[in-house]
């Protein structure tokens, strides 16, 4: 029991426990599943899924309206041909990653304290992705042809070009989507069926039933799941690094200043982390406040959150640092200009709010008061969210509408069809989360019983 | 506690997994043959034409040169549709009464054209010259099909992208001597003869094929066709 012992010391510390007192597997199966079965439609819960179903239908209106008259609508226009579109599509992919992280390294790593958390974060995880996944497609203008991405036999004799960062976009998001949602189908398998068995309606049962696959909870059933569990982490695992630094391909391949640098994966990936986690708290913090779960996403998660944020936003502040000491040490006049662009240039105040969104106001975070102050964490989170979007815009916008020749400058100005197609994938989001929330249990029942064991046990022996 | 499902469903379950992966194999092989056929691409597909002209007729069985009617094939990207006058040279003589060519003695009448239904159509964003075709050795029936057997003209080539590739590919799989491109009963020698032939004739129509692996492609970069 000693490699046990040291463990458990390791995950719990000093301070708080991960669970809050008094739970047993009983409390833990009836508090998580009671939201899903017995919990009464609330207005609030109507409330929010009306706003962000609004929401949707805007983004349904824009993209009939981008298939009417095409991706003009937007702001784009030479030479800043990437706009919201690329920006938005990097934050969201971005947004994903925490969730991976939580379910797949952390879970490698016996990292305790991630099974309250995981459930969602995946679930954030796999609509961030869809949310992002749409914006690539809309951006090309005729949709309808994505397929040509995509290598399979056609008339054509065409494959895709392989040696462009766009095709590679592809496979990276498509595998990462893929993955996620096998992992999170696999990982809510022994919990449907704990809501199949104690559904009371007919057609909840079935549901539930199918989806649980026959899920018995016999040894070879568990043991199969572990297996699964363990390879499918093992599979995303690399994904959180690989899918962002493709992301990141897109930029660095192209010659533009300010894309054409090899620090670019690192950073974007930490970034990916660092704006994941800040979405993580977003939606964790009025999770637990409305649906009483303050026992099961207790201090402590908010706590290590808001150092995985601390911690990873100080990798993205290096980021910036070497990003503009290598652009001055090149050299290079237009790689100085697009600094000197950005730190004075027409877009420059957005490059200073996102300075002070990423690196400056999260330093807050170094203060306990601070990581305990739910409200705050809260703001904060918003706050590097929004820090994390600039970055997207500034890294996007600054470099492509001012290179290399002058007269063909022009400033970018995203329209309200661009705001339009960016609040609209909200919508998708958040009423994909809303519905979630109500339907599937938004905790791992299985996990956090697990923890309950071992807590217990940890009781027992001292 | 009663069971929800029936026994059966286990079955039903596994069969669903296997039955999809085969239908969604079998949904784009279904696809790819759809694509592939003439139902789809009107490959071998006979028009209705105002007048129900015989190229079986006229190029085969009277051994009339393509030239006499697409005058422009070996100077423009268009091979020419004919203007009536062309088809009044012989007309006005013989068959003068026939119903069939009422039409074109109409449009002769009131110089009107003759509205004929296209067969051939490539897209807009293909760039497509004649002239240069028939410069290099390839003959008339290499893209027409057996003009000299079609009573009423039919699409012989899906002008799908891999159709124009496959001679783009191996050029001398197709060339023929400059003597014989308008001969539409031109039969290639047989297999490997061809090829060595071919060889020769790519090296002395100078069609740009790369000499060495990795060489420029010039039959087949992008530009070539969509400029």
């Amino acid at each position: 029991m000693a490699s046990e012992g040291s463990q458990n010391r390791l995950a719990v510390t000093d301070q708080d426990p991960i669970i809050g007192p008094g739970h047993t597997f009983e409390t833990v199966t009836d508090k998580i599943s009671s939201i899903v079965l017995s919990r009464p439609v609330t207005p609030g819960w109507v409330f929010g899924l009306l706003i962000a179903f609004g929401a949707l239908m805007l983004l349904n209106l824009v993209i009939t309206l981008l298939m009417i008259k095409g991706v003009g609508i937007w702001g784009i226009r030479i030479p800043t041909a990437w706009g919201f579109a690329i920006v938005n599509f990097v934050w969201w992919i971005g947004i994903g990653h925490a969730g991976t992280l939580i379910s797949a390294i952390l879970l490698l790593l016996h990292q305790r304290w991630r099974t309250s958390i995981n459930r969602f974060a995946e679930a954030m995880t796999i609509f961030a992705v869809m949310c992002a996944g749409m914006f690539p497609l809309l951006h090309m203008g005729r949709p309808w042809l994505f397929i040509y991405l995509m290598p399979y036999p056609n008339p054509m004799w065409m494959w895709p070009q392989f040696r462009s960062p766009l095709v590679w976009d592809v496979f990276a998001v498509s595998t990462y989507f893929t993955v996620s949602l096998l992992f999170w189908f696999v990982g809510l398998i022994p919990d449907l069926a704990t809501l199949r068995d104690r559904a009371k309606h007919k057609a909840a049962k079935i549901a539930y039933g199918m989806l649980a696959m026959g899920w018995r909870g016999s040894a070879v059933h568990w043991s199969r799941y572990e297996t699964a569990s363990l390879l499918l982490a093992g599979l995303a695992t690399p994904l959180v690094v690989s899918v962002h630094t493709v992301v990141s391909f897109d930029f660095t391949i192209g010659i533009i200043p300010g894309w054409h640098t090899t620090i670019f994966p690192p950073y974007f990936v930490a970034g990916a982390i660092y704006s994941g986690f800040a979405m993580v708290l977003t939606l964790a913090i009025p999770i637990r406040k409305f649906y009483h779960l303050e026992d099961l996403v207790t201090m402590r998660h908010l706590d290590i959150m808001a150092k995985v944020m601390l911690g990873t936003g100080l990798i993205v502040a290096y980021g910036y640092l070497i990003e503009a000491f290598l652009a001055f040490y090149s050299g290079d006049q237009y790689e100085i200009y697009m600094m000197t662009n950005r730190f004075r240039g027409p877009y420059a105040p957005l490059y200073w709010m996102l300075i002070s969104c990423n690196i400056i106001i999260p330093q807050l975070l170094w203060s306990k008061k601070v990581r305990r102050n739910v409200g705050l964490l809260f703001i904060l989170s918003l706050v590097v969210n929004t820090g994390m979007w600039l970055e997207r815009f500034v890294i996007v916008v600054i470099s492509l509408s001012r290179d290399f020749i002058p007269s063909s400058w022009a400033m970018y100005y995203p329209t309200r069809w661009d705001w339009a197609t960016y609040i609209g994938t909200f919508g998708l989001f958040f009423t994909l989360f809303f519905l979630f929330i109500r339907s599937l249990p938004m905790i791992s029942i299985v996990e956090v019983r697990s923890l309950v064991h071992e807590t217990n046990e940890e009781k027992a022996h001292s | 506690m009663a069971q929800i499902f029936h026994r059966s469903t286990t079955f039903i379950a596994r069969l669903s997994i296997f039955g999809g992966a085969v239908f969604v194999a079998l949904l784009g092989y279904a696809l790819y043959e759809i694509a592939l056929s003439p139902w789809y691409t009107d490959q071998f597909m006979k028009r209705q034409q105002p007048v129900p002209f015989s190229h079986r007729h006229h190029a085969g069985e009277l051994g009339i040169d393509c030239r006499y009617c697409h005058t422009s094939v070996e100077k423009s990207s268009f091979a020419g549709v004919p203007p009536t006058q062309t088809c009044m040279t012989c007309h006005s003589q013989i068959w003068t009464n026939a119903s069939m060519l009422e039409p074109v003695r109409e449009s002769y009448r009131s110089d009107k054209s003759l509205e004929w239904t296209r067969v051939n159509a490539l897209p807009d964003f293909v760039y497509f010259d004649h002239s240069i075709h028939v410069a290099k050795g390839v003959g008339c029936t290499s893209c027409h099909g057996d003009i000299a057997q079609m009573p009423l003209t039919e699409k012989a080539g899906t002008l799908y992208m891999s159709w124009c590739l496959e001679c783009h590919r191996q050029p001398e799989k197709y060339v023929r001597p400059k003597s014989e491109v308008f001969n539409p009963y031109y039969e290639p020698p047989p297999g490997d003869e061809q090829l060595k032939l071919g060889r020769e004739l790519v090296a002395e129509y100078k069609i740009q094929v790369p000499q060495h692996p990795g060489d420029v492609k010039p039959l087949q970069t992008c530009s070539t066709c969509h400029r």
